[in-house]
């Protein structure tokens, strides 16, 4: 049924990339260190090790990996918030600006969502502030009303509602914030969407609505998404492809279920043995019980 | 209204008996700086009999030479206040440009621009000023404005925005991490657009803090100078009132009408300006308001006998 993989390439080669070079995000041989420093004792902590990375338009690409493996920093570096070491981010194929006008047209396409919504959004601002003003940045040529009415409609997108407009982000549950913060990003018109663990900080029961909404999104603009996750189990149910991070390097990559199904590389295996299965746990407890059983 | 204040209500002092007192203190003095010398004689009017105690046409009496207590005191607290004011805001003006551009830029500008911060913070403040305030009013071509009170303020300015710098800078360093920061960069919002719309706003109260405490370093400063006599002696204020008083002998005079209430305007304006400051530091650092309450209650829990340090069969 499944033909092993061992005979595809490794894991992190160029070759196994797939998706339309015209319409994608492309992160070519990105290194990240950084410099630390404790009192006289200098090292380097290399963060990203030869990370490649394809997005294309209308696919979801999982990163999946424990805290500190560096999946955060890839997340910054193509949002261009942090500079790569080395290595560059490709647009559409082509090589993107670091700084200025150009910068900004980099930006109306490449937008990102940040894990924290009870941080993303500043205390001080009404909701129509975070919004309007990516509208207004990216569409200089709307006039005030035009822009107002682009950020209710963009609040009726995430299902909020232009009522929305006027509240501030200590009004809103973590989930409306994080609605918000979709919106924000939807704002400039981006045509990709990076997603640093948008849902780690949520209550349980309103992930899943979260997380469909930018499925929904994603669907209907056609969105090219990088979903960064420490979760399989979203990752496998939201996502196309699947990269596994360890300790800055990409050490497995594949279809999403492929990934989860059948893992190569051990640290994989570890992370999906770590997962909860209500089921596995619950033979568990009777084997457990059953040996009580036994002693007595 | 109330919608609208709902966000920023954190930013805002609680009405606490400090903030009251102070607010009173300082409007009541500011009100008498502002309107005092629409309703008093010429300051500078030395027309009547010199020394006479308080009480009659002089209800604070009048100085060595002649003039009326009460009308310098108000024109001197204008004065006072001018000073003040306008220090206080030159320096809360160099210290945003220097701390918040440090902090958030980081970088070798934050290199250079605390070098220079640090530089300023440990050169003894009175001394730099005394230099500098003889050195520029000795100089040429300046005229009237050598002797002006808006220049002691300009030098009080430019010599006392170095801490408030160190303190804005720290807060800015932590500012720029924050999520919405980063949020507005992914937007495309410019450098310094950031650092006005999204940082300053969350660092009003400590902006405020500090320029009270400018404003109160700034009016304390001028009274020491002008003390020293290096003030502006072409205009009246607390400070120069103390320093005709030191020179024309009051205190061997036994004229106590005449130093008393400009040293007492002094003291009261630097105590309604720190009370308003605490009120505006329990906002910055919430913990200030929690402790005092905590103590409270522990005290009432003593007296009603439930207290774990004293009585019971512990103690």
């Amino acid at each position: 049924m499944t033909t092993p993989r061992s005979s595809s390439p490794p894991p992190n080669s160029p070759e196994q990339l797939c998706g339309d070079p015209a319409s994608s995000i492309e992160v070519r041989g990105l290194n990240k260190d950084f410099k630390l420093r404790r009192g006289p004792r200098r090292s380097v902590l290399h963060a990203v090790v030869d990370a490649n990375i394809v997005i294309g338009a209308g696919r979801t690409v999982a990163l999946v990996g424990e805290s500190g493996s560096g999946k955060s920093t890839i997340a910054r570096i193509v949002a261009k918030l942090e500079t790569p070491t080395s290595g560059e981010v490709l647009l559409d194929g082509e090589r993107t600006p670091v700084r200025g006008a150009a910068l900004s047209g980099y930006r109306r396409q490449v937008q990102m969502v940040f894990q924290d919504p009870f941080a993303s959004l500043n205390p001080f601002h009404s909701i129509a502030h975070h919004i309007e003003r990516p509208v207004k940045l990216h569409h200089p040529e709307l006039t005030r009303s035009q822009i107002r009415d682009r950020a209710a409609e963009l609040l009726e997108r995430v299902q909020l509602g232009p009522a929305y407009l006027n509240r501030r982000p200590h009004e809103l549950s973590g989930g409306q914030r994080q609605r918000v913060a979709i919106a924000r990003a939807l704002a400039p018109g981006a045509r990709f969407i990076i997603a640093d663990e948008p849902v780690s900080m949520l209550d349980v029961s309103i992930r899943v609505g979260v997380l469909n909404l930018l499925a929904d999104l994603q669907r209907s603009d056609g969105l090219g998404v990088l979903y960064i996750t420490h979760d399989l189990a979203t990752a496998r149910h939201f996502s196309d492809e699947i990269l596994v991070m360890h300790r800055g390097h990409i050490v497995e990559r594949g279809s999403a279920d492929d990934v989860i199904l059948h893992p190569q590389h051990e640290y994989t295996q570890a992370l999906r043995e770590a997962a909860a299965d209500p089921e596995r746990l619950g033979a568990l407890r009777d084997e457990v019980r059953a040996e009580l059983a036994k002693e007595v | 209204m109330a919608d609208r204040l709902a966000g920023v209500r954190h930013l805002l002092p609680r009405m606490s008996a400090k903030f009251v007192v102070g607010l009173i203190l300082v409007g009541a003095i500011t009100l008498f700086g502002l309107i005092g010398p629409q309703f008093t004689v010429d300051p500078l009017d030395s027309s009547f009999k010199g020394l006479l105690p308080p009480g009659g046409e002089h209800p604070l009496g009048t100085t060595k030479l002649g003039y009326d207590v009460l009308a310098q005191l108000a024109t001197g607290t204008r004065g006072s206040l001018y000073v003040g004011l306008l220090g206080g805001l030159v320096a809360l003006v160099l210290a945003i440009g220097f701390g918040i551009m440090a902090g958030y830029f980081g970088d070798w500008l934050d290199e250079i621009l605390t070098v220079f911060t640090n530089i300023m913070l440990v050169i003894p403040g009175l001394p730099l000023v005394m230099i500098l305030a003889a050195y520029v009013q000795s100089a040429e071509g300046l005229g009237d404005f050598a002797r002006s009170s808006t220049l002691v303020a300009l030098i009080l300015g430019i010599t006392g925005w170095s801490g408030s710098a160190i303190v804005l800078r720290a807060q800015a360093r932590s500012l720029r991490t924050r999520e919405y920061v980063a949020a507005a960069r992914v937007a495309g919002e410019k450098g310094l657009r950031i650092i006005a719309v999204e940082i300053l706003p969350n660092l009003v109260p400590l902006i405020a803090a500090q320029l009270i405490w400018g404003v109160m370093a700034a009016v304390l400063g001028e009274a020491g100078l002008s003390y020293l006599g290096l003030g502006p002696t072409g205009s009246v204020t607390l400070g120069t009132m103390l320093n005709d008083a030191q020179t024309g002998q009051a205190v061997g005079a036994g004229a106590w009408w005449w130093f008393v209430p400009p040293g007492l305007l002094i003291a009261l304006l630097g105590t309604g300006l720190s009370l308003v400051n605490f009120a505006i530091d329990e906002i910055v650092n919430p913990k200030l308001r929690a402790a005092p309450e905590a103590a409270r209650q522990q005290r009432k829990a003593t007296k009603a006998g439930k207290g774990v340090a004293s009585g019971g069969s512990f103690a």
